[in-house]
């Protein structure tokens, strides 16, 4: 049974405007696989509670457990943790859960990951993952922002690929791009997958994240490319909640 | 409620205005927004192929075509409502056809009801809870078409119970003899779903 | 609205209470339609006034849990057969 236990937050990292990532001490961490995720529960004073889902940004070889969190304007958790929490306070989770939308350095399958706004976060954490396994498969990242300042862990992502271990990091912008943007400019299409994507017969590891619409949108494209559905996992976050 | 729990510093949630509590059911919290809830998918009506009808034990089934719903005498009104989650919302107004009305001139021996909907929910409802001006068929809410994600485009409204009660995406109401607990009924959620008595699980 | 529908990701936990165990990967045969898939991939509402998860190739729902008063009440008649391995 995973019970309830307390991080202190030990770190606060602004990624962007709106998004943060939380560094946690945890005394008895067990360890996680890249992917998963963590429950927060807040308590208020009356004993109200609130409960959300964050994926852990963190690769299992990390020291502390990181979070990154997007702060929704009308959301209850995410306001808290992206503005209120501070270093020294303790934070109530429970975790690590999840096991289907998990990568393992020992898949060596070539790895296509498609993230969407903030699901960026777990594949983060495969990424990080990747670097520090001895036999790292080739890798592409497909990653769809709204805005160049959205995007998240931008100069990590540059910094992972710049490695020349089989990564490249693909962007597309789809409200606005600045002058002399070199990436896509348009929500995810048909095209755009294709370039991407690795070709069917390398029979790639697929793992798409964001929200539900444009996960849904992007499992399509890539069974209209004939994709195995069985190769493709998907985690939808919620555009409730936050 | 945790007895010695953790409490995170300075977390408030949602503004829960314990407002007028004469009008809050124990353990509600007023809000201002109007949260949706959802068990499945929205269903897509097309409204040349939508009907209401009431079926079941009465003798002459009754049924009316989208244009005869919208001819029928409606009302406006102005309830509290109350979800089993905890949230209240105070003052809404909605406009549609009174169950009385649509039962009007009906004779059944029954005394309890299923309210069906797209999409296959349902709800158990008795003959006294839905008549004597108790619940609506409601089209309109705040003045405008009902949304969808609210259960447009037609809603059964029945306030002085949990929300639950109040089928979105109602098609009818099937008279019976027998009461058959409904989708959540059948789950853990009190048959009859009193707010003020505090009737949301089994065993309440 | 297609984003108030999410995965079984998002009831791994709940089902790790039900269960006591990680059950996101367990095949879960549709009694209604015999898809097999795995739980990460089912249909979830959360907000329902009870978490109800779907089949994702036919929309009948495989599952309900409700919670309150100290207790789960959980309907899985909507799935044929769950396999899953030991711990």
């Amino acid at each position: 049974m995973i019970k309830w236990q307390l991080g202190t937050l030990a770190e606060l990292k602004p990624e962007t405007p709106r998004v943060s990532s939380l560094y946690l001490d945890v005394p008895e961490w067990p360890g996680h696989l890249a992917g998963q995720h963590v429950d927060v529960r807040l308590t208020a004073e009356d004993g109200y509670q609130a409960e959300r889902s964050y994926s852990i940004a963190s690769a299992p070889e990390d020291r502390r457990l990181a979070l990154t969190v997007e702060r929704l304007d009308d959301g209850e958790v995410s306001p808290y943790l992206v503005g209120e929490l501070r270093v020294g306070d303790k934070l109530e989770f429970r975790g690590p859960i999840g096991g289907f939308f998990v990568w393992q350095g020992q898949d060596e399958r070539p790895l296509l990951l498609v993230a969407g706004g903030s699901g960026i976060v777990p594949l983060m954490s495969m990424l990080r993952h990747r670097a520090s396994a001895s036999r790292k498969p080739p890798a592409r990242l497909l990653y769809s922002s709204r805005k160049f300042e959205d995007i998240i862990y931008a100069q990590k992502l540059a910094r992972l690929a710049a490695a020349g271990d089989g990564l490249s990091v693909h962007h597309t912008l789809t409200r606005e791009k600045p002058s002399g943007w070199t990436g896509y400019t348009r929500r995810i299409d048909a095209a755009m997958v294709k370039d991407v994507a690795w070709p069917k017969d390398t029979t790639p590891a697929v793992f798409v994240c964001g929200p539900t619409s444009f996960v849904e949108a992007a499992a399509q494209l890539l069974v209209a490319m004939d994709y195995d559905p069985r190769w493709i996992k998907t985690e939808r976050f919620g555009a409730t909640g936050g | 409620m945790p007895a010695m729990g953790f409490i995170s510093r300075g977390f408030r949630g949602r503004r829960r205005d314990v407002a007028s509590s004469a009008r809050v059911p124990p353990g509600q919290y007023v809000v201002t927004d109007f949260p949706v809830l959802s068990a499945g998918p929205t269903p897509r009506v097309n409204l040349d192929q939508w009907s209401f009808s009431i079926e079941g034990e009465i003798d002459e089934p009754k049924r009316w075509t989208w244009k005869e719903f919208q001819a029928l005498p409606s009302e406006t009104v102005t309830k509290d409502i109350h979800c089993v989650t905890k949230w209240s919302k105070l003052d809404t107004t909605w406009k549609g056809v009174s169950v009385d009305t649509l039962m009007g001139g009906v004779e059944t021996a029954a005394e309890f009801s299923t309210v069906f909907s797209d999409g296959g929910y349902t709800t158990n409802l008795t003959l006294d809870d839905i008549t004597g001006n108790k619940a609506w068929v409601a089209y309109e809410f705040d003045g405008q078409p009902l949304d969808p994600e609210h259960g447009g485009p037609v809603r059964f409204l029945v306030p002085h119970l949990y929300f639950w009660k109040s089928a979105k995406w109602v098609r009818g109401i099937r008279l019976q003899k027998e009461e058959h607990p409904g989708f959540w009924e059948t789950n853990g959620y009190h048959i009859r779903g009193d707010p003020w008595q505090e009737q949301r699980y089994w065993g309440d | 609205m297609a984003d108030m529908t999410l995965d079984g990701n998002a009831i791994a936990g709940l089902l790790r209470e039900i269960f006591t165990m990680e059950m996101t990967n367990a095949l879960g045969t549709c009694g209604s339609c015999g898809a097999v898939n795995e739980v990460g991939r089912v249909q979830v509402y959360l907000h329902a006034p009870g978490t109800v998860v779907r089949c994702p190739s036919c929309e009948h729902v495989l599952m309900r849990v409700v919670r309150g008063r100290g207790k789960y009440w959980v309907d899985l008649s909507g799935v044929r057969c769950l396999e899953f391995a030991e711990p």
